[in-house]
């Protein structure tokens, strides 16, 4: 297979399968079939495309121009590759554990629900590719339309509302401040490519590029830093595997990313450190970080405890961003990964929990790990995960940001850190150790059925088990990522 | 095989200016004649693609290489006595765009008309009348080299769509009507005094011999006179802030396809006044320096983009809704002139093209909407996505559209409108206009959630889909909207050449 073809299919196999599944929408069986195999497809393509890239040949691709010089065009590289391969090996799983958890809960509407998943794992490829800022902005808007029928798929007035906040926020940010920060980069440095060291001119004033800066940073709404955080916990309304996926995984991946890409990619890491506006930025991120551990300490329902944890963890990304120094962008990269699969694993756990046991809040999961071994495991496996502690892959992102923070001397972040992690500890170890060692006895036993060692519906434990599997590889395999997302410092 | 075409039919045929004009002009006693619902359909329509292909023929020839504007003098006299017709880009551009939409929005009137809501089933024969005469109205303000012929046809556009709007079956439609006609009248003797104060200090009507002779008399307070009255009365025509009181009662009361036309047309054809008026006729140096055009033109333009955009979410009606959202879009145009730039007269003109296609599909679709639910406000909404999945998808795609979602034309529209904005530093007015597209948001998002969530009402819960007579038109509108949001090149090319030209050479950055 030629390596234009290649990278076509990388980006348009998502979008073959909507109709596809609107073929099969009155055979279950084979809609969900075709979904997981075109999620493993998928991973291949971007596998296949991940060895041409290590071969070191350049992948591009140009679709169309809509302005003259502002093609919609895709170009490989090491972070989009990242995200690429996060994304798409955890397209497959979410599928399988999608059908566990959809119809254990009898959700209405699973052929829409399977159609705008596969449109938003388009746009999270579009993104991951993007040539240019243009072109991600597109894939980016093309993202969060795509999740609000996932968000609202309840159709309550709870939902609603949700949705609600969920688009006003993401629209809010990116067309009143991203939008104009794209374009004003567009006249600053006439041009929206993405090279490394950036694409200002020297010349150009440290203000105006500060203020560029700014807008980016808030207008990428889906990176949640406060106060423009409050759509992802509204997000929660979604079922689980949405929030799962999207809203742990490609959504709020796709908002870091895109920080990281035009740190490293629009502004460069020399001038980013330069700019006024950054150390200001870089602190506002750590307040996120802070704040958010100590909204999640206080959540009863898991989900949202989970989200407001996430708020906090893609405060870390952006954190390490705005460091502007090698390790902290390294750091950055690879906490995307490894924060997707601990996160993920997660609220697969919750979900799990959630259909089997009809469990939402925290107090009432006491004692419940013997009905749910595996879960617990899995869920404190994730939890070392999030906290950066071995046997997990999120040990070395978080040393390589804490080393970031030293190599730029942003003291008070360190100690930032090092109390999130605390906080994290806190919020996120208790829930399995309580339900494994209960401090009161719980109000009802639920029973095992014989022969069974989990409740969790069998696809749903099959998909958390994966994931929490791969949470202690990447602890070991993590050279891999460091070796891809070092190409970009 | 084009060329051949070309050349053996209309090529190289003198008259196809003045047929531009006498065709609809004729057609439509014509009509009364023929008074027969089926066959006046097909009539109208049959003239109106020949206005369409007339006019690309037009533009074709003006956008050569090197061709020079086409000057036709009618009935052989010679400007300045007699008139002239003289066609270039910028209105054969504007020319092209009315007649394709014309024909577009026809193409649903037949079925459309059908609805006893819309229109009394014996008043069909004098609506294509109407807009047979309103089309040649419009036609010859575009054509037509002399300022007073412009105020001929002007007159001859807005009594047939006093007509037009006044055959809307709700009562209301004729106050709207009277309404019009009254602000209609003051503008139409604005722009009379401006254009009487005008030939009495240059003595020529013709606009290229008034382009010649004005600079020298720019410091005459009779000229600074007649540029105030002429541009406020045209101002009222294009409805802009706060003269725009006529507008949404108009458009929510005509029967939806006159409503379609006239937010697709007459308002374009009012900005294109403006525009050959203050660029070609004045000039910018007297528009923007002499006179202060551009404080005028942002203020009520950033004002207009608000302040509409609050009251369009508070309508119940829909078609209210978009007839605010219409104010609010002249807004963007406005502004884009006021920058007096070449890059913002050129997205002012792209918004122009681009506007047109957003609120014909829409507007269409609501007529879709009336036709099988038999009411367009947000109640009658409910749950339409479910019953009615196509005509709501298109109203989807123009609602984003609106907005400035990327890969519809608004996308385009807002991306030049902010590039010119920021070259020039205008940081506040571009926040302006991007909240003017989050206030769009919300009530294109009220509709949509009102169709997709809520369920239908009960006797409307077994409505059909609109027929194809109903469906393809709007399509035909919504791949517009998307075909030219991805491929640009077309209204690109022209509006930047159009806008260079009458910029004389500036180039665009």
């Amino acid at each position: 297979m030629s390596v234009n073809t290649l990278m076509q299919l990388v980006l348009v196999l998502p979008l073959c399968l909507v109709p596809l599944i609107l073929l099969l929408r009155n055979h279950p069986n084979l809609r969900e079939g075709a979904s997981i195999l075109f999620g493993v497809l998928q991973f291949a393509l971007v596998w296949q495309i991940f060895g041409h890239f290590e071969n070191g040949e350049s992948l591009t691709l140009t679709w169309f121009t809509i302005f003259p010089g502002l093609p919609v065009a895709f170009e490989v590289e090491p972070l989009g590759l990242i995200f690429a391969l996060v994304a798409s090996s955890l397209w497959p799983l979410t599928t399988l554990y999608a059908i566990g958890y959809m119809r254990s809960h009898n959700e209405q509407n699973q052929t829409r629900f399977y159609t705008f998943f596969a449109i938003a794992i388009f746009a999270v490829m579009g993104i991951a590719f993007a040539q240019n800022l243009m072109t991600l902005f597109i894939f980016y808007e093309v993202l969060t339309l795509s999740t609000f029928p996932l968000v609202t798929h309840a159709g309550t007035e709870n939902a609603k509302k949700g949705g609600r906040i969920y688009l006003g926020i993401l629209l809010t940010t990116s067309i009143l401040f991203f939008l104009l920060a794209v374009i004003g980069t567009w006249v600053t440095a006439g041009t929206l490519d993405f090279k490394l060291n950036g694409i200002f001119a020297s010349d150009s004033s440290n203000s105006t590029l500060g203020i560029l800066l700014a807008l980016f940073i808030f207008g990428i709404g889906k990176a949640a830093i406060m106060p423009f955080h409050k759509w992802l916990p509204s997000a929660m309304v979604a079922p689980t595997p949405v929030s799962s996926l999207l809203h742990a995984v490609a959504v709020v991946k796709a908002g870091v990313f895109t920080v990281i890409k035009v740190c490293v990619y629009t502004f460069g890491i020399e001038r980013l450190g330069e700019l006024p506006s950054t150390e200001f930025l870089a602190y506002l991120a750590g307040f996120t970080i802070l704040a958010s551990s100590i909204i999640a300490l206080r959540q009863n329902n898991l989900k949202a405890r989970l989200a407001y944890s996430t708020v906090s963890q893609l405060g870390y990304v952006t954190m390490g961003a705005l460091l502007a120094t090698p390790l902290g962008i390294i750091g950055s990269s690879m906490h995307i990964t490894m924060h997707a699969f601990s996160k993920i694993t997660l609220f697969f756990c919750a979900g799990a929990i959630m259909v089997a046991a009809h469990k939402k809040d925290v107090d009432q999961m006491q004692g419940l790990g013997k009905q749910m071994p595996l879960t617990f495991i899995a869920f404190a496996i994730a939890s070392l995960g999030i906290i950066g502690l071995p046997p997990a892959g999120g040990t070395w992102s978080k040393w390589f940001l804490l080393m970031g923070t030293v190599e730029s001397e942003y003291w008070i972040l360190m100690v930032v850190l090092m109390l999130s992690s605390l906080l994290s500890i806190a919020y996120l170890l208790t829930i399995p150790l309580r339900a494994f060692f209960p401090k009161e006895k719980p109000q009802e036993e639920l029973t095992l059925p014989a022969g069974k060692i989990d409740l969790a519906p069998t696809a749903s434990l099959v998909a958390l088990t994966l994931t929490a599997i791969a949470c202690i590889f990447l602890f070991w395999y993590a050279d891999a990522i460091y070796h891809l997302a070092s190409k970009l410092v | 095989m084009e060329n051949w075409l070309m050349e053996t039919f209309l090529w190289n045929n003198q008259q196809l200016p003045v047929l531009q004009i006498v065709v609809p002009l004729l057609a439509a006693p014509l009509c009364l004649l023929i008074n027969h619902r089926w066959y006046n359909w097909l009539f109208t329509l049959a003239v109106s693609s020949f206005s369409f292909f007339v006019a690309a023929l037009l533009l074709l020839q003006v956008s050569q290489e090197g061709a020079e504007p086409i000057s036709y003098y009618l009935g052989g006299w010679l400007p300045p006595y007699g008139i002239e017709i003289r066609i270039d880009q910028l209105n054969a551009f504007v020319l092209m765009l009315i007649t394709a939409m014309s024909t577009v929005v026809l193409l649903s009137a037949h079925t459309s008309l059908e609805n006893k809501i819309e229109i009394a089933p014996d008043k069909n024969t004098y609506l294509y009348v109407a807009y047979l005469l309103c089309l040649a109205g419009l036609v010859g303000i575009l054509l037509t080299g002399d300022a007073f012929n412009l105020f001929v046809f002007l007159e001859v556009s807005s009594l047939a769509t006093y007509t037009l709007i006044a055959l809307g079956r709700d009562r209301r439609a004729l106050w709207a009507t009277f309404q019009y006609l009254v602000m209609g009248t003051i503008g139409a003797t604005f722009i009379l005094i401006g254009i009487g104060l005008l030939y009495m200090k240059t003595g020529t009507l013709n606009m290229a011999d008034l382009a010649q002779r004005l600079p020298e008399l720019s410091e005459s307070r009779t000229i600074f006179v007649a540029f105030c009255f002429f541009i406020v009365g045209v101002c009222l025509k294009i409805a802009l802030f706060p003269l725009h009181f006529w507008l949404p009662n108009a458009y929510a009361y005509a029967p939806t396809v006159v409503t379609a036309f006239l937010a697709a047309s007459a308002t374009k054809v009012a900005l294109y006044i403006v525009i050959r008026f203050v660029f070609f006729v004045f000039g910018v140096e007297f528009s923007f320096t002499i006179i202060p055009l551009e404080k005028v033109f942002v203020i009520l333009g950033t004002l207009g983009i608000i302040i509409a955009s609050l009251v369009a979410i508070k309508q119940q009606n829909i078609k209210r809704m978009l007839a605010y959202s219409s104010v609010a879009q002249i807004g963007y145009m406005v502004l884009g002139v006021s920058l007096s730039t070449a890059a913002g007269l050129m997205a002012g003109l792209l918004h122009l093209f681009n506007h047109a296609l957003m609120k014909g599909a829409l507007f269409l679709a609501l007529g879709s909407i009336l036709y099988r639910i038999g009411g367009v406000t947000l109640r009658h909404m409910q749950g339409v996505g479910k019953t009615m999945p196509f005509t709501m998808a298109a109203f989807l795609v123009g609602g984003l559209s609106i907005i400035g979602v990327p890969l519809t034309v608004g996308f385009v529209s807002k991306w030049y409108l902010l590039q010119a904005m920021l070259a020039e530093g205008w940081y506040v007015v571009s926040i302006i206009i991007l909240i003017g597209s989050l206030l769009s948001v919300i009530y294109i998002w009220k509709i949509v959630e009102v169709a997709y969530f809520k369920p239908a009402l009960p006797n409307n819960a077994n409505v059909k889909e609109s027929p194809l007579s109903l469906l393809i038109p709007i399509w035909i509108l919504v791949a517009a909207n998307i075909y030219f949001g991805i491929d640009t090149r077309l209204p690109v090319a022209l509006t930047e050449q159009i806008s260079i030209q009458l910029f004389q050479g500036v180039a665009i950055p």
